[in-house]
């Protein structure tokens, strides 16, 4: 129930508060984007037909930095 | 777009959590939390190194008591077109379940999402559709945008959300088992952020982080709790940060708002969880089901609902016991033919032990 799956918009339907997103396997489908500010070019998380939160690629990226660097100190011991 | 899938780092988190020597029991509440643990064998390896990690009350199917799907069945039998999602449609009521009648002929349809259901309703302006709201925080801001934007007459709904953070409360508080760390639902988060969390943290002194849904995003959430209890600081650590923001989404906070109050309900398995509900607000009256079609639905009010025989999706829920502890498991209760909740979702506990039974 609480799956959500990243898609990235595509496309923008500003009146009816839609988009496309693309799920990058080929899936295109239109989706609800009333709860999220989001611009084409970004990911977010798709639950039920709605986008429920934009995905933040600088987080991510330190999200895994801070992977590297424990795996660094873990091998430091 | 993101690279989580590093085989090294997994085992070397897992090499080191096994050289600390420690026996710990943490609970999730997720149901895609604990597809990742099995599919991918975290659950052994990590039970190997002294933790035990237990689904509690994180599916909000499994959750959804008997009183509710009988609702959806008499409405259904009263001439409605019953909507809602397709594993609540296979939950058996006290006799049968909404797919049960759907054989028999009513009117039951499987919707995507509640703007589905409203479709249906555009499309049937002289049917009255209900749509059976479940889910949690992550769900719950779906049905208030789309009861905002004014869905037809003949469209309401059997408001059946909960909310995860008094639940949680209320398993501590029960004291029936033992619990060092709490793994937080990653997609509930993403709505709620970090703080309606905290309390837990700073009155029970228990450890808690917000995971992603990859294998090294739960084994990186397991060393976090680990670290926290050894350093005897327990906090609210978000290893899903490319999702969930410390305020988590203000947008749709507010949109739950303006529709939901917060109100006691009970959980399966449960007693009555104060400030666990939503219902709609006053002003949404005329699509709440239970206030539009209450003459249809009177006779539930004060019925004693009793669980399937043998079935413990109770204690299950309650993390008290594994799905293989039931008797039932894999001998009178299978996906095909389930007799308790957590063997019909997907997110069930006992549903996914089942469907990974066969690597083990």
């Amino acid at each position: 129930m609480c799956l959500a799956i990243p898609g990235k918009i595509i496309k923008i339907d500003d009146k009816d508060d839609s988009a496309t997103v693309d799920y990058g396997d080929g899936t295109k489908r239109m989706i609800n984007i009333s709860l999220v500010d989001v611009k084409i070019g970004d990911y977010v998380l798709v639950h039920a037909g709605f986008a429920i939160e934009k995905l933040d690629e600088v987080e991510a990226q330190k999200t895994l930095d801070l992977f590297r660097e424990m795996l660094s100190d873990l091998e430091g011991k | 777009m993101f690279s989580l899938n590093d085989n090294k780092l997994a085992h070397e988190i897992v090499s080191n959590i096994k050289k600390k020597k420690i026996n710990l029991k943490f609970m999730h509440v997720c149901g895609t939390h604990q597809d990742t643990l099995v599919k991918h064998g975290l659950d052994f390896f990590l039970k190997d190194c002294g933790i035990e990690i237990g689904q509690g009350p994180g599916c909000p199917v499994c959750v959804t008591t008997p009183k509710e799907i009988e609702e959806m069945i008499f409405l259904a039998k009263n001439g409605k077109i019953v909507t809602t999602f397709g594993d609540m449609i296979r939950v058996p009521g006290e006799k049968k379940s909404l797919q049960n009648l759907k054989t028999e002929g009513y009117d039951i349809r499987t919707v995507y999402g509640i703007e589905d259901a409203v479709l249906i309703a555009k499309n049937n302006p002289d049917k009255e559709i209900v749509f059976m709201a479940v889910g949690f925080e992550t769900t719950a801001p779906t049905t208030a945008s789309a009861i905002l934007k004014n869905p037809p007459e003949n469209f309401s709904i059997l408001c059946c959300h909960r909310t995860i953070p008094f639940a949680l409360k209320t398993i501590i508080d029960m004291g029936e088992l033992k619990i060092d760390g709490l793994i937080e639902p990653g997609h509930v988060s993403t709505i709620i952020g970090i703080e309606p969390y905290e309390f837990i943290s700073r009155e029970y002194n228990i450890p808690q982080v917000i995971a992603g849904f990859e294998p090294i995003d739960i084994l990186m959430g397991v060393w976090m709790l680990i670290i926290q209890i050894e350093q005897n600081s327990p906090f609210v650590q978000n290893e899903y940060s490319r999702a969930v923001k410390r305020e988590g989404n203000i947008k749709a906070q507010k949109v739950m708002n303006k529709v939901f109050e917060v109100c006691d309900v009970k959980w399966r398995g449960f007693p009555i969880i104060p400030k666990s509900g939503l219902v709609l607000k006053n002003d949404f009256d005329q699509y709440d089901s239970r206030k539009k079609f209450e003459d249809d639905i009177i006779d539930l009010q004060n019925y004693k609902f009793k669980e399937p025989k043998g079935c413990r999706c109770g204690e299950l829920l309650r993390g008290l016991i594994s799905p293989r502890e039931c008797p039932l498991f894999g001998v009178k209760c299978f996906p095909d033919n389930p007799i308790g909740p957590c063997m019909v979702s997907i997110e069930g506990s006992c549903n996914i032990e089942f469907k990974y039974l066969k690597n083990k």
